[in-house]
């Protein structure tokens, strides 16, 4: 019988293989949004930054930030999903393989109150996942979890897979 | 209103997207605004890039783009509200966007009362026969002591 890999050998890989998913989206790195890891489950975090400011007055992030917060947390937990049950499997080799990301059809941002200035979170629930569609719902707070200041839901064309 | 009154609401609206960080951040400029329209442009730019396999900027910023144009046209409504703020907004992505071009995105809005803006907008690249995005969305209306 052999003996189960070592944990950290485990979330070495996980953790390397999520950094490199997200190293080369540039977007990503333009907004300052990092993903934290539990298991699969993935919480996407937007650090606050003076040019994520939409309303100077209040002030308020950028609609568009939240939207596109929203919009890359979604994006990122279909290809998180979709690497996951290949990297277990075992079918990755590569240190940084090409992974073909979903695009977006359409996309709806419910704006339920305005978007303080500090560090906001977002997680994305796949409601339904087929070989072509998919349909996300993405939940964004920033102090208080039960407290949303938006949510979205959107449609993506799934990439098609050469297996 | 007055031509007086409008010009000075269209002044309101260019400074009120004009001094919105994110807005700079993204290089956008104002092309025309006035009487509840406005046409805001975003140059190409490889942080934008969302698709690194084939250079695409991300949906993300093109909502941005949409998101700005729809609250410079609310602000620039004759109706003259002193702020605005977005509600709900969704866009339909009908194509990718070319690498290397510049967006401009076109806002109309259409109708407004006393509490709520509504607005529609279209995104187009270099072929502007064939939109990359339009969007709707609903804005919150802040009116002065004007009214």
């Amino acid at each position: 019988m052999t003996r189960p890999e070592p944990v950290q050998v485990i979330k070495q890989r996980r953790d390397a293989m999520l950094q490199s998913l997200i190293a080369r989206v540039p977007y990503i790195q333009f907004l300052g949004i990092q993903m934290e890891r539990h298991g699969d489950e993935l919480t996407a975090v937007l650090a606050y930054r003076d040019q994520n400011i939409g309303n100077p007055m209040i002030p308020a992030l950028h609609g568009g930030v939240t939207a596109a917060f929203l919009e890359v947390t979604a994006i990122m937990e279909l290809s998180w999903a979709m690497t996951w049950e290949d990297m277990e499997a075992g079918k990755i080799t590569d240190q940084s393989p090409r992974i073909l990301l979903p695009k977006t059809i359409d996309f709806t941002v419910d704006y339920l109150r305005s978007g303080l200035p500090r560090d906001a979170y977002a997680r994305a629930r796949v409601n339904r996942s087929g070989r072509r569609y998919a349909s996300v719902h993405v939940e964004a707070w920033q102090d208080n979890r039960s407290r949303m200041f938006a949510q979205a839901t959107g449609h993506f064309l799934m990439p098609q897979r050469g297996d | 209103m007055t031509d007086a009154q409008q010009t000075r609401q269209d002044v309101l609206a260019r400074q009120f997207i004009e001094a919105i960080p994110h807005a700079q951040a993204l290089g956008m400029k104002i092309t025309e605004v006035g009487a509840g329209r406005a046409v805001i442009t975003m140059p190409y730019d490889t942080k934008l890039i969302g698709d690194p396999e084939t250079g695409v900027i991300h949906g993300g910023a093109v909502s941005a783009l949409m998101d700005t144009c729809g609250g410079a046209a609310v602000m620039s409504h004759p109706d003259g509200p002193m702020g605005t703020a977005t509600l709900d907004l969704r866009i339909d992505y009908m194509r990718s966007a070319k690498p290397g071009d510049m967006i401009t995105a076109i806002a109309e809005c259409y109708h407004m009362t006393r509490s709520v803006a509504f607005v529609r907008a279209t995104a187009m690249d270099a072929d502007t026969d064939r939109p990359v995005a339009t969007a709707t969305g609903a804005f919150s209306v802040q009116l002065g002591a004007r009214q």
